[in-house]
């Protein structure tokens, strides 16, 4: 446990002092402003015309604005996290492996789980700290909230959001794991992502056999019922399982730099 | 302290580190002398739980390093041929944190942190970020953080290497003066580095031991005395007697072999004279049987050949 910790509080201390944290944080606080913005304005518009239609029509208005903000919103979010999560990760092991600090903590009695998880717990700290601001974009919106804010929505999409994170963290860290290059480890993470993204946009109506097969390994999909304000245990369990296949994955490649039998 | 047993390290075919066994005593300084590529780093990378060998074993405090690999680990500090740093943190931030890492307990960590930076003359350094310090000082910061716990073995490779000589002179005194203590092991491909800061060296090349000697003797083979082996059947009086007689002869050792009436000796003689014709001659007119006679020391010129025997600014 203090290995952990150790390891936790070097890698947390160490985002602070590099300019990219900050600058992916702010990158991603102005562009998920500027989203929730426009889909709020977008919306409320097309509620106005749904309002005028059904007056004209005589049928009763039925646009629950608040929700499909948020659902649009979770949305944008989980988008632009395949875009940003690469520039955290990308560094995680292949800068220490690069700066010969691996052999440090390799050689030091620590066992590979605690650095695995010290470093995780220290990555998924800081998409926290990156997620939480946008929490204030829906406190704004509940103020002028009509009908009432779903805050159930809310939740269960920031849940999803926060597992998909996770997730794409695990995967982004082994990837760092495999490589001394940062900008190497950026770029395939990038192209892994990439490739989740479009998969997940080509089975999205995918109706045969293995479409559903993809549809259950999308990643993205299994974000969908967050988004809806339902907690699907068999989406909890898919994520919570592709973040101990990452870090499994992540303990392997350690244990296989330090015993590399040749 | 340190007792490495028929060590191997294949890579593929070819052998890194093969069949060498050699022993280091408590507050002993040991110096791994070889040129680039001769396995130095290889070893070490052993003792350190880094690296498994193919064959062999080393214990290190009594642990074996492969199946007590735990029990090694808190007992060593390691500086690797480029020391592991954080460029973005202070020097005291950086030794809290290898502190940590290593084991020490919460109480003595300020400490022994405070200790290490006393020993390496990093004090009035400490609030300074890492990446902007000289590469003489980084260097200390890699020796301060092999011995922030105070481990009983502190491994260096090639601790000199790139340095100036002015940081040179001073990281070779900040290393004597850690010996007592700590049992020190030190690679490094400069001839004068262990004449200075060595009690024993190991000479491997190629991955094997060329020798093993006391600093002092290994010098002064090297310095011209040449050395010659003999092995003569008769009496050992007798023959001390009559190498006595010998002009030019500065050291002879002689020991009867047990259980035969054969005498084994090591014989030195002044530098530059190759006295084996005399002395062979010696040995017969006294009425002795001469079952050997051969130069040794001849070998490591070779490897000699191939270190740096001078001192040069890098
Ligand atoms: N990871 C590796 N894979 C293959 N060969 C290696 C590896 N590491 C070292 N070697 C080889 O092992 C030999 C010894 O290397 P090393 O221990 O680094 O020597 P030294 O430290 O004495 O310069 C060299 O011939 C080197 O090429
Ligand atoms: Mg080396």
């Amino acid at each position: 446990m203090k290995g952990i910790l150790a390891i936790y509080r070097r890698e947390m201390s160490s985002y602070f002092v590099s300019p990219i944290a900050y600058i992916v944080i702010g990158f991603f606080l102005v562009i998920t402003g500027y989203f929730f913005s426009n889909i709020l304005s977008i919306l409320i518009e097309r509620s106005f015309m749904a309002q005028m239609q059904a007056q004209q029509m005589g049928a009763p208005p039925e646009m629950d604005v608040p929700s499909l903000v948020i659902r649009n919103f979770t949305g944008v979010i989980a988008t632009l996290l395949l875009f940003l999560m690469p520039m955290l990760t990308m560094g995680s092991y292949a800068e220490e492996r690069k700066r010969g600090t691996m052999e440090m903590l390799m050689t030091s009695p620590l066992t590979e789980l605690q650095i695995v998880v010290g470093k995780f717990l220290a990555l998924l700290s800081l998409f926290v700290l990156m997620l939480a601001p946008t929490l204030i974009y829906h406190l704004f919106m509940s103020f002028y909230s009509e009908p009432a804010m779903p805050w159930r929505i809310v939740w269960t999409g920031y849940l999803g959001i926060f597992l998909l994170g996770a997730v794409l963290l695990a995967l982004g860290s082994f990837i760092s794991s495999l490589t001394e290059s940062q900008i190497v480890a950026g770029v395939i993470t990038f192209v892994v992502f990439l490739l989740l993204w479009v998969l997940d946009l080509s089975v999205r109506s995918a109706t045969s056999t293995t479409g559903e097969i993809f549809k259950y390994l999308s990643i993205l999909q299994h974000y969908d019922t967050f988004a809806q304000g339902v907690i699907d245990t068999t989406s909890v369990v898919f994520y919570v399982s592709a973040v101990v296949l990452g870090l499994y994955l992540t303990h392997r490649t350690l244990e296989s730099m330090r015993w590399r039998r040749a | 302290m340190i007792e490495v047993d028929h060590l191997i390290k294949s890579y593929g075919q070819a052998r890194a580190v093969n069949d060498i066994s050699f022993k280091v005593e408590k507050g002993e300084i040991l110096g791994f002398l070889g040129p680039n590529g001769a396995g130095k780093t290889t070893t070490m990378r052993i003792l350190t739980g880094y690296l498994p060998a193919t064959a062999g074993t080393a214990r290190i405090a009594g642990y074996d390093v492969f199946e007590q690999s735990m029990e090694v680990r808190k007992r060593i500090g390691y500086l690797p041929e480029t020391p592991p740093l954080y460029p973005e943190m202070t020097v005291e931030a950086y030794l809290t944190f290898v502190a940590r890492i290593k084991g020490v307990t919460a109480s003595d960590i300020s400490g022994r942190v405070e200790e290490s930076m006393r020993l390496t003359n990093l004090t009035d350094r400490r609030k300074e970020l890492i990446k902007r310090l000289s590469r003489g000082y980084k260097q200390r910061v890699g020796i301060a953080q092999a011995i922030v716990h105070n481990p009983d073995v502190v491994i260096l490779d090639e601790p000199t290497v790139g340095l100036d000589p002015n940081q040179i002179k001073e990281v070779r005194n900040l290393i004597k003066g850690l010996s007592g203590e700590h049992t020190i092991i030190l690679s490094t491909h400069i001839l004068p580095e262990v004449e200075m800061t060595c009690d024993r060296v190991v000479i491997i090349n190629k991955g094997r031991i060329a020798a093993i000697d006391t600093t002092d003797n290994l010098t002064r083979q090297l310095k011209g005395g040449e050395r010659v082996q003999i092995q003569v059947r008769g009496d050992i009086a007798t023959l001390r007697s009559k190498l006595e007689e010998v002009e030019g002869l500065i050291r002879i050792d002689l020991e009867p072999q047990e259980g035969s009436d054969l005498v084994t000796g090591s014989i030195e003689s002044e530098e530059g004279k190759d006295l084996r014709a005399r002395i062979a001659s010696t040995v017969v007119h006294g009425g002795l049987d001469l079952l050997e006679i051969r130069a040794v020391g001849l070998s490591l010129e070779d490897i000699f050949m191939q270190l740096t025997t001078e001192e040069k600014a890098a």
